[in-house]
């Protein structure tokens, strides 16, 4: 089982780094998703004070 | 069938194919001859070189469509490609290295397949910094786009280069003299098994990426009007 180390190092190495990608992307959907509420509670605050001033498509998310 | 089934559908795909790619690497394909188990690094390698030429090209393409067309959609494409390809690029560049140094005695040589692939691995990393280190206008996408269309132009150097030039790289798929260098038919079919499970992790990532930028770049747009309205509420107080 020569260069068996060569091996499980390369298998690792594509694993990790595929994992930290997604992860990376969970956490970038995780703060979009924290953007959107913000967005949301801003739109319905404006659309409240004043309802004809803005009516932002919803459909656009 | 919407986006979410479509990416939740790619996930389960991706996973069902990359265990029995593990499955046939380790324990279905017997190894090279003379490289013994380092080879198995080859049925990772070679689908990962696909995966991330897939993604320059589809970068070029996304990059004519946006400076034709100016539809924001083709450039988030091309970003989404651009940073996969990218993760999948350096992948390649590792998994050859570790597989260079008990076959070549090193991690790595200026021979003219590994130069021109590092070639592609810069330019990249460029279009990527250019992203990062930039606002997203449409002046910086443009930018983007043509460096994306420039870029890709390696690929096909990158893939010629071992006919091209001497060069210590093997060419396994396609031999100098002709047809494919894989003596045994479990080799292809566990081949074709891993470029099939690499190339539905691709396409779930990019999904997932491309779909993220997309409502990035509509929470912008959105952001924008919200701020208008309020200037113009506050105005007519």
């Amino acid at each position: 089982m020569e260069n068996l180390g060569y091996l499980f190092a390369a298998y690792t190495i594509i694993f990790a780094v595929i994992f930290l990608y997604v992860l990376f992307i969970w956490r970038r959907q995780a703060a979009l998703d924290a953007e959107l509420r913000s967005l949301e509670a801003r739109m319905t605050a404006l659309t409240s004070a004043s309802p004809e001033t803005v009516a932002p498509e919803r459909s656009d998310i | 069938m919407n986006n979410s089934a479509i990416r939740n559908g790619l996930g389960y795909a991706t996973l069902a194919l990359m265990l029995t790619a593990l499955f046939m690497v380790f324990d279905y394909v017997p190894p090279e001859a003379e490289q013994g188990i380092a080879q198995l690094i080859f049925y990772f390698h070679v689908p990962l070189a696909w995966v991330a030429f897939a993604s320059f090209g589809l970068v070029a393409i996304a990059g004519v469509f946006y400076l034709w067309l100016g539809d924001q959609l083709w450039d988030d494409l091309g970003y989404a490609a651009a940073e996969t390809g990218m993760v999948f690029c350096t992948l390649m560049i590792v998994a050859g290295s570790i597989w260079a140094k008990p076959i070549w005695g090193t991690w790595w040589t200026w021979d003219s397949r590994l130069t021109t692939t590092f070639i592609l691995w810069l330019m990249y990393g460029g279009y990527l910094m250019l992203r990062a280190s930039a606002d997203d206008t449409p002046q910086v996408a443009r930018f983007a786009a043509v460096l994306g269309i420039v870029a890709v132009l390696d690929v096909p150097i990158v893939i010629a280069s071992v006919r091209l030039w001497r060069t210590i790289h093997p060419a396994v798929l396609v031999t100098k003299q002709g047809g494919h260098g894989l003596e045994d038919p479990r080799m292809v079919a566990t081949l074709l098994v891993c470029l099939a499970a690499f190339t539905a992790l691709w396409a779930w990532l990019l999904m997932l990426r491309f779909t993220q930028l997309r409502t990035r770049s509509k929470m912008g747009a959105l952001a924008m009007r919200i701020a208008f309205a309020t200037a113009a509420a506050s105005d007519g107080k």
